[in-house]
């Protein structure tokens, strides 16, 4: 990508976050929202990311990982446990990564 | 009302001092979204450019392959509006706060808004009420958490070929995600939409530009709705499950 190109591409990404961010302040005067759409639309958010990182913690090369010696898999079970017990959002982050650096630099996962 | 005052008011440093607690975690995010951009390979300079003026990481992460691979704008745009499409749904929830400021205030407040802004800001002022006292404390949790951001953003831009790939840093960034999406299932119906969202997700995977998002929100919305329309109330469906 050229580096004109790439202006163009963060421009348009800088208008996105406006525009998604400011959707509906947009208006001066009050939207209606069909009810079905706002009950739909609370799904949207937990499945973008449950999309992102599905991929990221249990494939490797397009397909689900073949075997149980993956770092990933582990540093993600403790990221949850941590979360689950303690609502720390940190301490997810921490607790996984530090399970995924011992499996990988101790066990070579 | 003067936005040079703002800073005065007493909600200025409530808002600072709640992101302060988190800023870490923010920190944490930015240097994870610093190196994965500066080693996709596009320069230090448009990786720095792109974090100060798009502000928002996981779009900025979802688009910087698609730009390595040369995917045409459209479909880089389009990929970031539907990882973004949570804030489209907090727009709505910003709408009754900022509806006395003119339309370009409005757009410029919420162009500042990240996810945490929008948990603190609804758990401080469940109700509309003072403007003045909001936007204070909107002034001081957008302060913070934009300096720790960028500041940590532009630390991993530049730090990026000193970190090895293999402490594998940017999972930091999915435990992150990890840890949002567990916030998120609070019932049996975000359970079921999440599970049809993991599924959608991976059979759809091998589609071009990441459209398997787009599957697995689609998929999801529907299921949603469904469960919404047939399955017992939310409340019902959440105490069952704590007595299961």
């Amino acid at each position: 990508m050229s580096p004109w190109t790439s202006v163009a591409a963060i421009a348009g990404l800088t208008v996105v976050s406006i525009v998604t961010r400011g959707f509906f302040v947009i208006p001066d005067r009050e939207v209606p929202i069909p009810g079905w759409l706002r009950e739909a639309l609370r799904y949207a958010p937990l499945a973008a990311l449950v999309a992102v990182i599905v991929p990221e913690i249990a494939m490797s090369d397009g397909h689900l990982v073949g075997t149980w010696k993956d770092a990933r898999l582990y540093a993600a079970a403790a990221g949850v446990l941590v979360f689950v017990t303690t609502r720390s959002l940190l301490g997810t982050i921490l607790a996984g990564t530090a399970v995924l650096l011992a499996l990988r630099l101790g066990l070579n996962w | 009302m003067s936005s040079s005052t703002l800073w005065r008011h007493p909600e200025f440093a409530a808002g600072a001092r709640e992101t302060r607690d988190v800023a870490l975690g923010i920190g944490a995010w930015g240097l994870v979204a610093g190196v994965a951009m500066s080693k996709a390979g596009l320069g230090a300079a448009i990786a720095i450019a792109m974090s100060l003026c798009v502000f928002a990481g996981s779009a900025q992460l979802a688009a910087l392959p698609l730009m390595v691979q040369g995917a045409p704008l459209w479909v880089i745009w389009a990929t970031a509006f539907c990882v973004n499409l949570r804030f489209v749904i907090f727009s709505a929830g910003w709408r009754p706060y900022l509806r006395s400021l003119p339309r370009a205030q409005r757009l410029f407040v919420a162009y500042f808004t990240v996810d945490f802004t929008y948990i603190a800001f609804m758990r401080r002022f469940p109700q509309p009420g003072d403007v003045r006292a909001q936007l204070a404390y909107l002034a001081g949790n957008i302060v913070v958490s934009w300096i720790a951001w960028q500041a940590m953003t532009i630390l991993g831009v530049v730090l990026a070929d000193v970190i090895p790939e293999r402490w594998g840093l940017g999972f930091a960034g999915t435990l992150a995600l990890l840890g949002i999406t567990a916030s998120l299932l609070v019932d049996c119906a975000t359970w079921t939409a999440a599970a049809v969202a993991a599924c959608a997700a991976f059979a759809a995977f091998a589609l071009p530009f990441h459209l398997n998002i787009v599957v697995a929100i689609a998929a999801a919305m529907a299921v949603g709705v469904l469960i919404d329309q047939f399955a017992p109330p939310r409340r019902a469906a959440a105490a069952s499950e704590d007595a299961a």
